[in-house]
């Protein structure tokens, strides 16, 4: 590989501080003791005290990452059993169609997604609120599951599990020691993007949302609506460092993980 | 015997399949096929050729190319050097964290950049020109559309290029063609399902963006997402909400077509 030229590390240095200068500059003012993200006055950590005194908040942050657990546990089963199935059916017209219905909730727009699932759920009669924003983020992040796992059952040599069948490995034992354990790495990612599906999803929440029930990106729409308030920037401060702090664990995780593969082979 | 377990794996999936793909879509065109009161009409058809919608959809289709051929301006070149670096992964994942960071966050975040009394008027000034009220304008708009963009077209142009045999490349220059020819002929066409997933993943989020347009253009900017928008949650239409909704699900199979991947095999490795 030739190196990188010089004009190309600026570029490259461009694009960072562009991606990243929007962040920062957000969590700069979250510190900020005057009101406004223009001009810094002192530091101070009242905005962070606010986020923690404001009961609302608390039980909207509690509420997004219950939601964000739930939904992505029961999709990830969903998925997972779903993957499963699907590579069970040999028709191959069949597990075209089904591949096909898989994405199309991953390809359409999340307006539409939200639109249609409200009708849905009028329709049925689901009471909007927490019910029905947990069923719409266990329904898009079902097709997602299905595309972490399905690889992994693909690459998987069928041979295992005749060979526990052959050593008199139940249904069930296959199940759970061969093809489980196999899989795993695949569900893992599942889990994580639907996780942070859910955790990042404003448009479809927004449609499938009633009064009283609210996740964060629903709550900081309405507070970005009325203006700037550096109870916001603390939030992005909080979301920020919690983001980080996943990403390298999963990181370190995977890599973790990988080597030990490896390490097997 | 194997088959009957998994194939009951396969009930509560089906299930998923039925109600919240199959259903939705069929509920959706139905209501695109009632007016206010329930009865069943063409109004809204008839409606969305009109030139009020008509209008609305080409610009809408003029901002989503715009976002889509700025981002792929920025993206492509950042993602050809990103595979020239030392630890490219980690770089990648560099990339990849701003779009994990809540969309609300990064869009609210520009509410206070383009300000009036913002970073980027305080820059100006010092050159001496006036503040300017950069908010609400259709530049602001383009400007965070392609910001939030940008981690999504690059990495499966990334992916493509990691993919691309070096060899090639050294073949190319051995054969006497210029670096540019090189790229021209050799890396772009090989690295075109990557930008052509790429223009997949924006173009289409970006023709149905409703959140930016509300924070950031006012209501100068409409999109056919802000129109769902506005018809299902304001004017309370569901039907004509619907109707767009359909064409939007129409442009989605279309573009879907255009940047699919055909060439499954043969592809000279």
């Amino acid at each position: 590989m030739n190196k990188l030229s010089a004009s190309a590390k600026v570029y490259l240095t461009i694009v960072f501080i562009v991606l990243y200068a929007p962040i920062f500059y957000l969590i700069f003012y979250s510190f900020n003791s005057g009101g406004s993200m223009n001009h810094f006055e002192s530091f101070t950590l009242e905005h962070y005290q606010a986020v923690f005194e404001d009961s609302r908040l608390l039980v909207i942050l509690i509420n997004t990452v219950i939601v964000a657990l739930l939904s992505a546990l029961i999709s990830t089963i969903i998925g997972t059993l779903g993957a499963i199935g699907i590579v069970t059916v040999k028709d191959s017209k069949m597990r075209n169609t089904l591949l096909s219905l898989n994405n199309v909730l991953i390809v359409s727009p999340d307006v539409i997604i939200g639109a249609s699932f409200l009708i849905l759920f009028t329709m049925v009669g689901i009471k909007l609120g927490f019910a029905s924003v947990l069923l719409a983020h266990v329904a898009f992040s079902v097709p997602i599951v299905v595309l972490m796992v399905l690889p992994k059952l693909l690459e998987m040599n069928n041979s295992l599990i005749d060979a526990a069948l052959d050593l008199g490995a139940t249904k069930k034992d296959v199940m759970m020691r061969v093809i489980l354990p196999y899989i795993q790495p695949g569900i893992f990612a599942g889990f994580f993007l639907a996780l942070t599906y859910s955790l990042d999803d404003f448009a479809v929440t927004f449609f499938v949302t009633g009064n009283g029930f609210s996740t964060l990106s629903v709550e900081i729409y309405s507070m970005a609506r009325a203006g700037i308030s550096l109870t916001v920037n603390a939030i992005s401060g909080l979301v920020f460092f919690v983001t980080v702090l996943v990403v390298v664990g999963y990181y370190f995780m995977t890599s973790r993980t990988s080597k030990r593969m490896e390490g097997h082979r | 015997m194997q088959t009957k377990t998994s194939k009951s794996a396969l009930f509560p999936y089906v299930l998923w399949i039925a109600f919240f793909v199959i259903a939705p879509i069929a509920l959706v065109v139905y209501y695109s096929l009632l007016d206010l009161h329930g009865n069943f009409t063409l109004d809204n058809y008839k409606a969305f050729f009109s030139s009020v919608y008509l209008k609305m959809t080409l610009s809408s289709f003029w901002y989503a190319f715009l976002i889509t051929f700025f981002t792929l301006l920025i993206s492509y070149p950042t993602a050809y050097f990103l595979t020239k670096t030392k630890h490219k992964q980690l770089w990648l994942l560099l990339i990849i964290i701003p779009s994990w960071i809540n969309l609300l966050l990064k869009t609210y975040a520009f509410i206070g950049i383009f300000g009036l009394y913002g970073p980027i008027n305080a820059f100006i000034e010092v050159f001496g020109f006036d503040p300017k009220q950069m908010l609400f304008t259709d530049i602001s708009f383009v400007f965070v559309s392609v910001y939030i963009f940008i981690p999504f077209m690059i990495l499966p142009i990334f992916n493509s290029l990691d993919r691309l045999n070096p060899t090639l490349i050294y073949a190319a220059r051995d054969l006497g063609a210029s670096a540019f020819t090189t790229f021209r002929r050799v890396v772009l066409p090989l690295t075109m399902d990557g930008v052509k997933s790429g223009i997949q993943v924006v173009f289409i989020p970006a023709l149905s963006l409703f959140m930016i347009t509300r924070l950031i253009a006012g209501n100068r900017v409409i999109t056919l997402g802000t129109a769902i928008e506005q018809q299902f949650l304001v004017t309370q239409n569901w039907g004509m909400g619907s109707t767009i909704a359909v064409f939007l699900i129409l442009f989605m199979v279309i573009i879907m077509l255009i940047t699919g991947q055909k060439d499954k095999g043969g592809r000279v490795r």
